[in-house]
């Protein structure tokens, strides 16, 4: 017996449904943690051989005159051995180097700095660029799609996708994760990629559909559902080997795109689901409805 | 009836790809230039003037004095381009020191000769671009030793202020006040008494290199540590490393022979990847070889793709040779249509975004390209060179199940 999903879609659709509210629930609630990038200021990465004392931190930016606001420092990295310091003013030149000096002399760990400061109209452009870049993006997609399948196949898929996005947006939002430039490149990467799955699929579903009689509803689901069966093991793999390459990134990668890999993974689980799970789902419930009224008209 | 000439032809491929992997990989990758989040340094955008207007004349300068600056620093390959007309980025990569590099770049060096009356007789741009640093003869403190461009300018002044005060004014605030004791006929001309050498130094590479025309601000910048960099690069290398023997593995687990060919093409697919960066050159970044790493993965989904396809086709029950020709056709307009979207996403992402989000972009559209010509045309031939020896005949090895291959 295989497992029917398209006839239990409804659970699909209200497990997405809550997850969906939940995050929209909690990204108003809370607000993205904008980074440095959208937010004007300056973002100092400081990398060490070894976890670090964030008290010893504060106490070196003390002595660079720097102040600091409250919770304006963080543990990150593979190893919780890189601090992250947030700050709302920009540092010039000057000051980095009187930091760098200071923090080289007072942590025997010390491997090197990265630091990063834009000013509030950057920090506007940007939050603006990336937003445009997302929605021409996702239309560059719907219309690709459009073309070469047909438009209710292009729609249904960039629902899917949104879910995706939105779904690593919601668990960013969640856990204060800072979102700064390179995620956006994650969520670019993730509306490119994880539609693939959904276009192997469909296009299984297309060649399915012709020369096959659709009587009824039950016959469009036993339709989809084998599609989505036959193009199962390819659907996983083909994840999987991108998830492994991402999975060893997140792990074993330079501490610098731990955030950046954290966010490409949770998309890309998410879109293999919302691949099988959600799209083939939501073309069956719209092309059931035009069924219906063909039907009725013959 | 076995092909072993055909079986030949199929080892030399594999040996040539794997020994120009080898013995040209390490070589073109060293020539692959690295993003300062690599191998450190600075990256800094500069708003040109306080808001008015930018002339093409005001940028020229800007970008030629910028130039001439770097130039002295002597940072290799730097870049300098303007953005949105009003703005001009610099990117210096390397080892150097970051912080003077950078109070240097945006020094102003506006130079002026005034009378006491405060009349400007002279400027930098009167002067030509020799300016050094020398030792006072008589009391030995810093110099500078300037020289007029054109003598008869500096003799005409100096005859008409003879036994006057003569002022130095240098960004705005008087640095040197003098009376001119003879008409200077030789274009020479000297700042003395400077704080220290160093400022002596720093000054007269400022004069020669040209004054910028209009005060630079600094509306964003990155900079890197060069230790910091390394230890990013040497983290990557590895999980690339490691996420490529998992992707071998898995590879060959599931799809046996061939998945050893979607292994060699892959093989491939470095050598032109780090052929292709190499060769224009493409600046490999932090993220940028994080999308090399993911893009290895994207690339073996086209021969995932086309061995799926190869075992549908396996168990309508055609025969190994025709379902390997009729499931590579098959698999193509897919490939190509997963491919694009993904491609729709990186030119976006190159058109949009700066610094750590183009060099992904690039990385992006490059790996998937290359995975394009290599996924598909050459683990193609390479496969269907194999079918076609006639060495192979169980399905088993193209990874169909054992199940299926009973049937038979």
């Amino acid at each position: 017996m295989r497992f029917d999903i398209v006839r239990r879609r409804k659970w699909f659709f209200l497990l997405s449904g809550a997850i969906t509210v939940a995050g929209l629930i909690v990204t108003l609630v809370f607000g993205l943690n904008l980074g440095t990038d959208f937010k004007a200021g300056s973002r100092v990465q400081v990398q060490f051989t070894q976890t670090f004392h964030t008290s010893a931190i504060a106490g070196a930016f003390a002595k660079a005159n720097l102040p600091l606001g409250a919770s304006a420092i963080t543990t990150a990295g593979t190893q919780n051995s890189m601090a992250v310091i947030r700050l709302g003013y920009e540092l010039n030149a000057q000051q980095e180097n009187t930091l760098n000096h200071i923090l080289k002399s007072s942590f025997p760990g010390y491997v090197g700095t990265q630091y990063d400061s834009v000013s509030p109209i950057i920090a506007q452009e940007q939050s603006q660029t990336a937003v445009w870049a997302i929605v021409f993006a996702s239309i560059g997609i719907v219309v690709y799609v459009a073309l070469r399948f047909e438009y209710r196949f292009a729609i249904a898929g960039i629902i899917a996708l949104l879910h995706d996005a939105f779904i690593v947006i919601s668990v960013f939002a969640l856990l204060r994760i800072p979102v700064d430039l390179p995620f956006i490149a994650a969520v670019l990467t993730i509306v490119g990629y994880s539609i693939n799955d959904t276009i192997v699929i469909f296009d299984r579903i297309r060649e399915n559909l012709k020369g096959a009689k659709l009587k009824s509803l039950a016959d469009l689901e036993q339709l989809v559902d084998h599609s989505l069966w036959q193009t199962m093991t390819r659907s996983i793999n083909t994840v999987l080997t991108v998830l492994f390459a991402a999975i060893m990134l997140y792990f074993f990668g330079g501490d610098p795109i731990h955030n950046f890999c954290f966010a490409l993974l949770v998309g890309l689980i998410s879109g293999a689901y919302s691949s099988i799970f959600i799209a083939s789902p939501i073309w069956v419930v719209w092309r059931s409805r035009s069924l219906r009224r063909e039907q009725k008209a013959a | 009836m076995i092909k072993w000439g055909r079986f030949t032809t199929w080892i030399l491929i594999v040996i040539i790809i794997f020994g120009l992997t080898f013995s040209v990989g390490p070589k073109l990758f060293s020539k692959i230039p690295l993003g300062l989040d690599l191998q450190g340094g600075f990256d800094v955008l500069y708003q040109i003037g306080n808001g008015q207007n930018i002339t093409a004349a005001d940028l020229n300068s800007t970008i030629s004095a910028l130039t001439n600056r770097v130039n002295t620093l002597g940072v290799a390959d730097p870049l300098i381009e303007v953005d949105n007309g009003n703005r001009v980025r610099v990117e210096l990569a390397g080892v150097f020191n970051q912080t003077s590099a950078r109070q240097f770049l945006s020094a102003e060096a506006n130079l002026q000769f005034k009378s006491a009356s405060g009349k400007v007789l002279m400027t930098g741009k009167d002067l030509m671009n020799n300016a050094a640093y020398e030792s006072d003869p008589t009391y030995g403190y810093p110099d500078v030793s300037l020289q007029f461009k054109n003598p008869a300018l500096l003799a005409s002044v100096t005859k008409a202020y003879l036994g006057k005060p003569m002022e130095i004014w240098l960004n705005g605030k008087m640095i040197q006040n003098a009376t001119i004791q003879s008409v200077i006929t030789n274009g020479k001309a000297v700042i003395s008494n400077m704080p220290s050498v160093q400022y002596a130094i720093n000054l007269a590479n400022l004069l020669n290199a040209g004054a910028l025309p209009l005060p630079l601000h600094e509306l964003s910048s990155s900079s890197v540590g060069p230790t910091l960099g390394r230890a990013a690069l040497h983290a990557t290398l590895l999980a690339g490393a490691l996420a490529i023997l998992l992707i071998f593995l898995f590879m060959l687990f599931m799809y046996r022979i061939a998945g050893l060919v979607a292994v060699i093409a892959l093989v491939a697919y470095s050598l032109l990847l780090l052929g292709v960066f190499a060769g224009f050159p493409i600046t490999l970044t932090l993220t940028g070889l994080a999308a090399l790493v993911l893009g290895i993965g994207m690339a073996v989904d086209a021969n995932i793709i086309t061995y799926e396809r190869i075992k549908d086709e396996l168990r309508n029950g055609k025969s190994l040779q025709s379902s390997v020709v009729s499931g590579q056709r098959k698999a193509l307009r897919t490939i190509l249509d997963s491919n694009v979207t993904t491609l729709i996403a990186g030119i976006v992402m190159y058109g949009y975004g700066t610094g750590s989000v183009r060099g992904f972009a690039v990385a992006l559209i490059a790996s998937i390209i290359v995975s394009l010509i290599t996924a598909v045309f050459l683990s193609r031939s390479l496969l269907m060179l194999l079918t076609r020896t006639n060495l192979i005949k169980n399905p088993w090895l193209y990874g169909a199940r054992t199940k299926e291959v009973a049937k038979r």
